[in-house]
């Protein structure tokens, strides 16, 4: 029996054709099974960290107000900035510890991982001080509340800087090279590429209410902001696995 | 035919602006007014008509009543009054209006129904539309004849207590007053506690006549919850008790006078079912009006009549007559006749007589057929039998006679005056729709013929097709021409309000007609090459897809975004932000593409290589980012730009990774210059700072030192000449500054008198003529010389500069730094980013037009019209000269991108190789300006009926027209720059 195929559908594959990558010709099956084992693992790991960032940035909207009187998210906002820059960082820190997804340098003097991590730490703050002054040349008041200005640096900065240290360390060659084009060598990388891409967007888009008139509490500076970062971090956490596990085939690494 | 991109895109937005044209033209109806508007010489009252026998009775009636007590309730419902609501929380004035000596009206409003339109209704009796703001240039105070202003000439004493927005209207008619601020939605019982303070103190005193009360609470707590909130019940309660107490204060009080006294209960308009106001349904037209006084008659018991309805325009004649005071030279509307009810027939018939005399003169000012009008027919012959029965009673006739014949009268003057008031007010009350859809359908066709043919103008021909003879013999365009002028026949005699595309000759609509449907007929026939194109395209095996870089997602992104932000109203009011913001979002992207560019160009960077590697891996590289073909295209652009980049210099390296840098801060201090908008307007800026008299030293060191460099900045490419010229003329500047008292003169100290600098600006008008002179002959010359090129890029450079200085003596000299910074940003980004980077034609004069906008609002302009900087007009003339003065100001407004836009034929036409370059501009251009024109006007045509349309949407139409037609000269200046590159040898 003929059955006529349903119109809709066509233009459905049509459409998914368009949206997923270009399938490859070439046949990869073999060498794909051993890299798909390690990838699946190396996925999964990837995952569940990201899952513990988002858990504690949930955590520090929350937990907080155990402890603090009278905290909320907006009211005192500084308060909640520093502690989920606080938190996020920690996440960050145990988590590059623990797993340690980059193979780790043959120089591993104390004295090394020392002025390494000075190191780190001077590049967090000079992309904070950084943050500051492009925030200011997008408008921001320069006098008048500077600590605000100040704190959406740092937060923006740990939601940017901070895994790119852990995960690449003070090089900013490589940070060139996974910040352009074609550059990512990694999952891990791939991840930290849309990550950090959707905290940037996300802050970028937080300013866009802030000439609406509706005179709402989160449309003080910086606060929309500082939500927009926050919810791009965690919609990139949560949508980088997703993305990487999606194009899983179409994913190679040339360094792999 | 075949027209060039640039040619084609200037007869698009020629056409575009006729389109805006009409559109305007049906938004703002033009207003009734009488012809002396601007003069108020007192004019003699009308004479009572007589015929023959001579009436004595030539001087203005007597005042009916002697005190009048205005209490006028923000968003007074009818049925807050005269409903069930009224009955249960008003019981006072549901007695005094079923039963007491009063007057009762269901007053229609005309929208807009807001506050400040509804008070200028009431007090000058006309219809406030959109032009009387643009005519005033939006200055508060109200300069219509009204009903205050005729009080003060008359001696009477106002004393006003209420809403702030009166003051601002009528700023020194008060005698006394206190003003509350609306702001404050929230707060509903301060508001009207500030104006019930003073009621006892007043309503004991004598000195005053005229008592104006304007509660806000009742407006607010709708806002707040609606109108069916158990707030509006107590705050109807309270009113109650106020008016019940002025009323007790007012006929304990006339016991001693001689007249007796009026209480006007009234609303300026309605509240919707969800609380807010502005658009026109019913709830929010109808307004409750009352009138209390002892003069009328008792009603009787259970007489429970429905009030009458009648036009909110009404009440400034009633008030006029019962003041005894002539009636506002505008006023569309009719006396409330019960008023004068009670008086002698001959008085009514006085009242009516002046009533409709001052109709009808408004009547003649502005319908040219005023005789055939049945109103004009009827006023005559009413005049006429009032003159006989003048003459009839002189004659002292038998009362019985003279009764009937004096309620003929009557009847036929009152009907004369609703003709009359229906004919004049029908003039201005809607929106003429059907202009509105013509202007509009022009406008959206031709920005749809300017989409279709995107890829054939951007194609490096630049050359498109345009189909003439063929539609002018389809089938499709005859039809459309009979189906539109069917409509037109078909609104036009059907039509009840009058029509502006009705009452233009039929030629003209003809014309429109015909264009609109030759129109028609090219967009379908682009339509169909494309789909054919595509289909042909499509049986190809490799479509070529489009690779976006980032600053091209940036540049469509924020064209996008800036559209829809239109929709809003904050937005609109708070534009500079969102260029500001994309400004700066755009010199971001630059400084990510010049540092890609700097690190991995000049690497030799391993990524590279492996691109170029054929092997299975690179191919899969390339495969995530789409065919193959494209991404080296994209490459070649890249690897040329890296390796121009490699060419230059160290030196010049880092002015090119500093540059973009350098211009966000440039962007970020003349931000600090000028707050523009609503919500920053009151903060303290640079430009207030800079023009306070304390800090005239400052200014002056800083406007010399801006004029220096302009000098230096744009003298670097002009011909000795025009140098020196350029430089006498900046000398000019400063002088005229120093004379008009704007700067410090450093060689007259002592000499403190102020001059209009007459002398001075013209010295520097004759400059600029120079120096545009010399550049027109540059270019001319380069027709016909053989050193074409080097002198077209000199003419051009000299007609840009004669522009900048032309700039810099308008500007204010506060803003002399954002004329400076313009030129530096020019220069760091044509000479760094641009040429360096080898940006596309599309791309930077997308670039430009943001900059320019941007410059636009950075010198202090924003979307309302009271930035517009109206001495510029004045610049070197004596008095007003219309032409001129209206040219100046435009060119002082939209300085920014035209300075812009002509730094972009220079840059284009110096820089660039390709012969096409200017045409693509001049399309992109002319397209990137139309797209937000066009989605505006069908915003606005939606948003009609919004709240703030009068306040924040029509302005910004007004802008947004005036900028089409900046972009109309600009494009046809593309276009001439064009021709003298084709007829070139």
């Amino acid at each position: 029996m003929n059955v006529p195929r349903f119109p809709g559908r066509l233009l459905w594959e049509q459409l998914r054709g368009a949206f997923s990558p270009a399938v490859i010709p070439v046949d990869l099956s073999q060498i794909a099974t051993e890299e798909n084992t390690m990838k699946d693992t190396d996925i999964r790991r990837l995952l569940y960290a990201h899952l513990l960032c988002i858990f504690s940035v949930i955590l520090s909207t929350f937990i907080p107000s155990l402890f603090l009187e009278d905290f909320s998210v907006l009211e005192t906002h500084l308060t909640w900035l520093c502690i989920c820059s606080v938190s996020v960082t920690a996440v960050n820190l145990v988590f590059y510890l623990v797993v340690k997804p980059n193979p780790p340098s043959r120089r591993s003097s104390l004295s090394h991982k020392v002025g390494r991590f000075l190191k780190c730490c001077i590049y967090f703050l000079m992309s904070c001080f950084c943050f500051h002054v492009i925030f200011v040349l997008y408008g921001a008041p320069l006098i008048e509340l500077a600590l605000e200005t100040f704190l959406f640096a740092v937060i923006l900065s740990t939601f940017t800087t901070v895994p790119c240290l852990c995960l690449l360390g003070p090089n900013i060659k490589a940070w060139l090279r996974v910040f352009s084009r074609n550059g990512v060598t990694s999952i891990w990388e791939n991840s930290l590429q849309i990550t950090t891409i959707s905290s940037f967007v996300g802050s970028w888009l937080g300013a866009f209410p802030i000439p609406l008139d509706w005179e709402r509490p989160w449309q003080v500076w910086p606060i929309s902001c500082t939500l927009g970062a926050t919810f791009g971090y965690v919609a990139g956490l949560a949508v980088s696995p997703l993305w990487i596990y999606w194009n899983r085939k179409q994913l190679t690494y040339k360094n792999n | 035919m075949r027209l060039g991109a640039g040619t084609f895109a200037a007869c698009c937005v020629a056409i575009e602006v006729l389109g805006v044209a009409i559109f305007l033209r049906g938004f703002f109806p033009a207003p009734v007014r009488s012809s002396s508007t601007t003069e108020h010489r007192a004019e003699s009252p009308a004479p009572e008509p007589s015929a023959g026998a001579s009436s004595n009775w030539t001087k203005l009636p007597p005042p009916l009543f002697g005190k009048v007590v205005i209490m006028l309730i923000d968003a007074l419902r009818d049925d807050f009054v005269f409903g069930s609501k009224g009955v249960k929380f008003m019981p006072y004035v549901t007695y005094l209006v079923e039963r007491g000596a009063s007057h009762s009206f269901v007053a229609e409003a005309k929208p807009p129904t807001v506050t400040m339109p509804r008070i200028k209704a009431l007090m000058t009796g006309s219809i406030p539309g959109f032009v009387d703001v643009i005519r005033n240039l939006n200055s508060p105070v109200l300069l219509e004849d009204n009903v205050l202003r005729q009080a003060k000439a008359a001696g009477k004493r106002v004393i006003f207590y209420g809403d702030e927005t009166w003051v601002k209207l009528f700023p020194k008619h008060f005698v006394e007053y206190d003003g509350t601020t609306s702001f404050f939605v929230s707060d509903y019982t301060e508001v009207d506690n500030n104006v019930t303070r003073h009621l006892e103190k007043v309503l004991k005193r004598e000195d005053w006549d005229l008592l104006i009360l304007h509660y806000l609470g009742l407006d607010h707590i709708g806002h707040l919850s609606g109108p069916n909130s158990p707030l509006i019940g107590q705050k109807l309660s309270e009113m109650d008790g106020v008016l019940m107490k002025i009323h007790m204060a007012l006929l304990s009080k006339e016991k001693e006078a001689l007249l007796p006294s009026l209480l006007v209960l009234c609303g300026d308009h309605g509240m919707s079912e969800t609380g807010s106001h502005g658009a026109s349904s019913t709830e929010e037209v109808n307004t409750a009006l009352v009138l209390i006084s002892s003069a009328f008659e008792r009603k009787p018991v259970g007489d429970r009549r429905h009030p009458k309805r009648v036009q909110q325009t009404d009440l400034a004649a009633t008030l006029a007559i019962g003041l005894g005071l002539p009636i506002p030279r505008n006023n569309v509307g009719r006396l409330l006749f019960p008023v004068v009810e009670g008086k002698p027939v001959r008085e009514q018939l006085r009242f009516l007589h002046l009533n409709t005399v001052q109709l009808s003169k408004l009547l003649q000012g502005n319908v040219p057929l005023y005789e055939k009008d049945p109103g004009f027919e009827q006023f005559k012959m009413s005049e006429r039998l009032h003159g006989n029965w003048i003459k009839r009673y002189l004659e002292e006739n038998s009362s019985e006679v003279l009764l009937n014949l004096g309620s003929k009268v009557l009847r036929q003057y009152l009907d004369a005056l609703q003709t009359l008031s229906l004919s004049l007010s029908r003039q201005v009350v809607q929106y003429d729709m059907y202009s509105m859809a013509v202007g509009a359908t022009l406008v959206l066709e031709v920005l749809a013929l300017l989409l279709l043919s995107i890829p054939k103008a951007l194609s490096p021909a630049a050359e498109l097709d345009v189909p003439l003879s063929s539609p002018l013999f389809s089938l499709l365009f005859y039809l459309t021409i009979l189906v539109l002028s069917a409509i037109h026949v078909v609104v036009c005699t059907s039509t009840e309000s009058t029509c502006y595309f009705c009452s233009m000759p039929w030629l003209a609509a003809g014309g429109a007609m015909l264009l609109m449907s030759a129109l028609l007929c090219a967009i379908v026939s682009a339509l169909t090459k494309t789909v054919v194109s595509a289909k042909r395209v499509g049986k190809n095996p490799a479509p070529p897809s489009v690779r976006w870089s980032e600053l091209d997602l940036l540049i469509l992104l924020g064209t996008m975004g800036h559209i829809l932000s239109l929709g809003a109203s904050s937005f609109i009011e708070e534009e500079h932000q969102t260029w500001y913001f994309l400004v700066s979002t755009l010199c971001l992207a630059l400084c990510q593409e010049v540092c890609r560019n700097h690190f991995l160009g000049s690497d030799g960077d391993p990524q590279c290589g492996l691109r170029e590697e054929p092997g299975p891996e690179g191919a899969m590289l390339t495969m995530q980012d789409g065919a193959e073909g494209c991404a080296a295209l994209e490459e070649d652009r890249t690897r040329a730009a890296a390796s121009a980049f490699e060419r230059l210099g160290s030196m010049e390296q880092r002015m090119v990774l500093a540059s973009p840098w350098a211009v966000l801060c440039c962007c970020r201090l003349l931000r600090a210059l000028n707050q523009t908008g609503v919500q920053g307007a009151h903060r303290p800026d640079l430009g207030h700072w800079l023009t306070s008299s304390d800090h005239k030293a400052a200014l002056s060191v800083l406007a010399a030192l801006s004029l220096l460099a302009v000098f230096l900045l744009v003298q670097r490419r002009c011909s000795p000449m025009s140098k020196v010229a350029l430089a006498l003329g900046l000398l000019g500047v400063y002088c005229y500054r120093a004379a008009i008292g704007n700067v410090m003169s450093p060689w007259q100290r002592g000499n403190n008198d102020i001059s209009k600098g007459i002398v001075e600006a013209r010295f520097v008008y004759v400059f600029v003529f120079g120096i545009l002179f010399t550049g027109t002959k540059d270019l001319l010359r380069s027709q016909v010389a053989a050193i074409a090129i080097k002198a077209r890029t000199v003419g051009l450079w000299e007609i840009y500069s004669g522009l900048v200085l032309l700039a810099a003596l308008l500007l204010r000299p506060h803003n002399l730094p954002v004329l400076v910074s313009s030129l530096l940003v020019q220069t760091l980004m044509a000479k760094f980013v641009w040429k360096p980077l080898n940006h596309g034609v599309a791309e930077v004069t997308v670039m430009h037009y943001w900059f320019g906008q941007a410059f636009f609002y950075f010198q202090g302009n924003s979307n309302n019209i009271a930035t517009v900087d109206v001495s510029a007009g004045f610049v070197g003339l004596e008095r007003y000269v219309e032409v001129p003065a209206v040219f100046l100001t435009a060119f002082a407004t939209y300085v920014g991108p035209v300075l812009w836009a002509s730094h972009l034929v220079n840059y284009l036409s110096s820089e660039s190789s390709s012969h096409s370059a200017l045409r693509h501009a001049c399309f992109c251009y002319a397209l990137i300006c139309s797209i937000p024109v066009s989605a505006y006007i069908i915003l606005v045509t939606s948003l009609r009926y919004h709240l703030f349309i009068w306040s924040v949407f029509s302005p910004k139409l007004l802008y947004e027209g005036m900028h089409l037609f900046v972009t109309a000269a600009i494009c046809v200046f593309f276009t001439a720059m064009d021709q003298t590159r084709l007829t070139k040898p």
